[in-house]
C-alpha cells in the first residue's frame, strides 16, 4: 500500500466507508464489533457444531466485558451471527435455547493484547478446540493462538490449516497443490512444539479454498489434519 | 513521497471544478473503490437510514445503556422540544435531540454506524437529520455524509481518530468538524465555507481528553456527543456569516494530532484519569467491579 510521508493513506485512496461504517450493534468497535468477530473465527476453526464454550477474558476484556457486552458479543460470534445483528444483544438466550452450554471466566493470559479473550469450544464428537484472539481496534482482531500454537491470522483471508509432523519437505508439499489450485498466498507462517516435533502451518489466502485442495493437502504423509477457515 | 491528504486540496479540487465538496469526495471514492458509483451512493443512503432508525428509536422511546448510567435523554429532550419549552429552538434542539438518542442506542447495544467511532455516533447524525431531516431531500442528506465523511478521512490520515492515540477530541471533536461541513453543505455554504467550520468546529475541542467512567462509552460520553453536535451547527452558522478560520482547517487537525500524542495515557481512554478517577467515577467503577 502507498502511504504519505506522514505513514497515512494519500487522498488517492479515499475511503469513505472506514469513516462512515460499519454499521454495528454498539456500543464500542473493539469490546463488541470485534469481540462477535473473535467468535465468528473460533466457531469457523471448530469447524463443527459446538455443545460446550468456555470463555476466558482478559485485561479491559475481563475489567468491563458486562457494560460493553463483550460476554454477548463473542457468543454471539460463536453462533454465527454478524456485527450488525440486533439479536447480539440477547446472544446469551439465544445460546440456551439452541442447546450451546456457555460460561465465562476472567484470568491474566499473560503477556497479550488488553483486549484479549481465549475460547475453549467442545465439539458434538468431545474433540476440544481452544482460539485465542485479541481485538486490536476499530473492530479488526488477530487470533494469535489455535490450540497452543502461536499464529496470527486476521479473519479478512481465507485460511488453510494443517497439523503436521516437523520434518523437510511439508511446506513444499502443502505449497506445490496450493500453486496447482491457483490459489495465491497473502502469509504464510509455522509453529512448531519442538524440532521434529508436531507443528501447525496456516496459510491465509486471498481466494476462497476448495474442498478438494484441503483433502488433497489433507491426505500428504505427515500431514495428521487439514481444515479450511474461511473468512469472516 | 506523496503529500498527506488536506481539506485545502478537497476545496481546490471543488473550486476548479465548480462542484460541492460531496461531489469531490464521491468522486475520488468511485476511483479508489471497485465498486461503481452507484454501489456506493446506496451504501452511504443505507448508512443514513441505520442512522434515522436509531434516532427515532431513541427519541420516542426511553433508551437505557447497558450499564445503566444514563437513560433516556435523547426522549427527554425531545419531550422538551415537543411541549415547546426548547430554549435553543429549531433546528439546534433536534440537534441535540437526535445525537443524544443516536449514542443511547449505541450504549444500548443497539444498531448504530460507526462515524467515526461508535463512541462519537451520535454527532453527525444529530446534525444531519435535526438541521435536514424535515425540509432537504434525502439525496441532499446523503451527499452530506459523503461531505462529512471525506472530512473524516482527512482527519483520519493527517491525525487519528482514535480515542486510545488522540483523546476524545479525536473521535467528539473529529465527528463535530465532519459534522460542521455536512450542515454547510446542506444549508447551501461554499466548499470554502464548509472548510472554516471544519477548522472552527475542531479548536473548540483542541485537548479534549478520553475518561470514560468505569471504562464504558456511556459518561461523559453520552452527553458529549449532543455538545459536539451543537459546536457543529455554531462552527457553520458562523462559516456561513462569512467568518474565517485564522488557523486553516489543516493546521488545525495536524495540531490536533500533534496535542493527541502528547496527552499522557492516563486520559485516553484508559479510564485512570479525568472524570474517570473522580470519588463518583471510582465508586461507579468499584461498584462494576463488586457486580462481576
Amino acid at each position: 500500500m502507498m502511504t504519505d510521508e506522514r505513514g497515512g493513506r494519500p487522498m488517492a485512496e479515499m475511503d469513505v466507508f472506514s469513516v462512515v461504517g460499519p454499521v454495528m450493534v454498539g456500543p464500542s468497535s473493539s469490546h463488541t464489533a470485534g469481540a462477535v468477530r473473535i467468535g465468528r473465527m473460533a466457531r469457523a476453526v471448530a469447524g463443527a457444531r459446538v455443545r460446550r464454550a468456555e470463555v476466558v477474558l482478559h485485561g479491559s476484556f475481563a475489567d468491563t466485558y458486562r457494560g460493553h457486552g463483550t460476554d454477548r458479543a463473542i457468543v454471539a460470534g460463536l453462533l454465527g451471527l454478524e456485527t450488525d445483528d440486533p439479536r447480539v444483544r440477547e446472544a446469551l438466550s439465544i445460546a440456551r435455547r439452541s442447546g450451546l452450554d456457555v460460561s465465562f471466566r476472567l484470568a491474566d493470559l499473560g503477556n497479550v493484547h488488553p483486549n484479549t479473550a481465549k475460547v475453549i469450544l467442545t465439539a458434538d464428537d468431545g474433540r476440544t478446540t481452544e482460539v485465542t484472539g485479541s481485538s486490536i481496534g476499530g473492530g479488526a482482531i488477530r487470533i494469535v493462538a489455535i490450540d497452543g500454537y502461536e499464529v496470527s491470522l486476521s479473519g479478512e483471508y481465507h485460511t488453510l490449516v494443517t497439523v503436521h509432523q516437523d520434518r523437510p519437505g511439508v511446506v513444499a508439499r502443502v505449497s506445490d497443490v496450493i500453486a496447482r489450485a491457483g490459489l495465491n498466498i497473502a502469509f504464510m507462517r509455522v509453529s512448531r512444539r519442538g524440532r521434529r516435533a508436531e507443528a501447525m502451518m496456516t496459510i491465509e489466502l486471498d481466494d476462497e479454498i476448495p474442498s478438494w485442495v484441503t483433502s488433497e493437502v489433507g491426505s500428504i504423509q505427515a500431514i495428521r489434519r487439514a481444515f479450511a477457515v474461511p473468512r469472516i | 513521497m506523496l503529500s498527506a491528504p488536506s481539506i485545502s486540496e478537497l476545496v481546490a479540487r471543488a473550486e476548479a471544478d465548480g462542484k460541492p465538496l460531496s461531489e469531490v469526495i464521491l468522486e475520488l471514492e468511485t476511483a479508489a473503490s471497485e465498486r461503481g458509483r452507484d454501489e456506493i451512493w446506496e451504501g452511504m443512503r443505507a448508512a443514513l437510514r441505520t442512522m434515522r432508525e436509531a434516532a427515532e428509536r431513541g427519541t420516542r422511546s426511553s433508551v437505557r445503556s447497558m450499564g445503566g448510567l444514563v437513560e433516556g435523554c435523547g426522549r427527554r429532550v425531545n419531550a422538551l422540544r415537543l411541549r415547546g419549552e426548547s430554549i435553543l429552538g429549531e433546528p439546534m434542539t433536534s440537534v441535540v435531540a437526535k445525537a443524544l438518542a443516536v449514542a443511547e442506542v449505541n450504549a444500548a447495544m443497539g444498531r448504530v454506524v460507526a462515524c467515526p467511532t461508535a463512541g462519537s455516533c451520535g454527532v453527525v447524525p444529530g446534525v444531519i437529520l435535526g438541521l435536514g431531516g424535515e425540509q432537504a431531500s434525502e439525496d441532499d442528506l446523503v451527499r452530506a455524509l459523503f461531505t462529512a465523511a471525506g472530512v473524516g478521512y482527512v482527519i483520519a490520515q493527517r491525525a487519528t481518530v482514535s480515542g486510545a492515540e488522540g483523546g476524545c477530541q479525536a473521535e467528539c471533536g473529529a465527528a463535530s468538524a465532519m459534522a460542521a461541513a455536512a450542515a454547510v453543505e446542506i444549508a447551501g455554504g461554499s466548499p470554502r465555507q464548509a472548510a472554516d467550520a471544519v477548522a472552527i468546529a475542531l479548536k473548540s475541542f483542541l485537548g479534549l481528553v478520553c475518561d470514560p467512567v468505569a471504562g464504558l462509552v456511556e459518561v461523559p460520553c453520552i452527553k458529549r456527543n449532543a455538545s459536539a453536535a451543537a459546536v457543529a451547527l455554531v462552527a457553520a452558522e458562523m462559516a456561513l456569516a462569512g467568518i474565517e478560520s485564522v488557523i486553516p482547517a489543516d493546521e488545525v487537525i495536524d495540531a490536533m494530532g500533534e496535542i493527541g500524542r502528547r496527552l499522557p495515557l492516563e486520559l485516553r481512554e484508559t479510564a485512570r484519569g479525568g472524570l474517570a478517577a473522580t470519588p463518583t467515577g471510582r465508586l461507579i467503577a468499584a461498584r462494576f467491579r463488586a457486580d462481576e
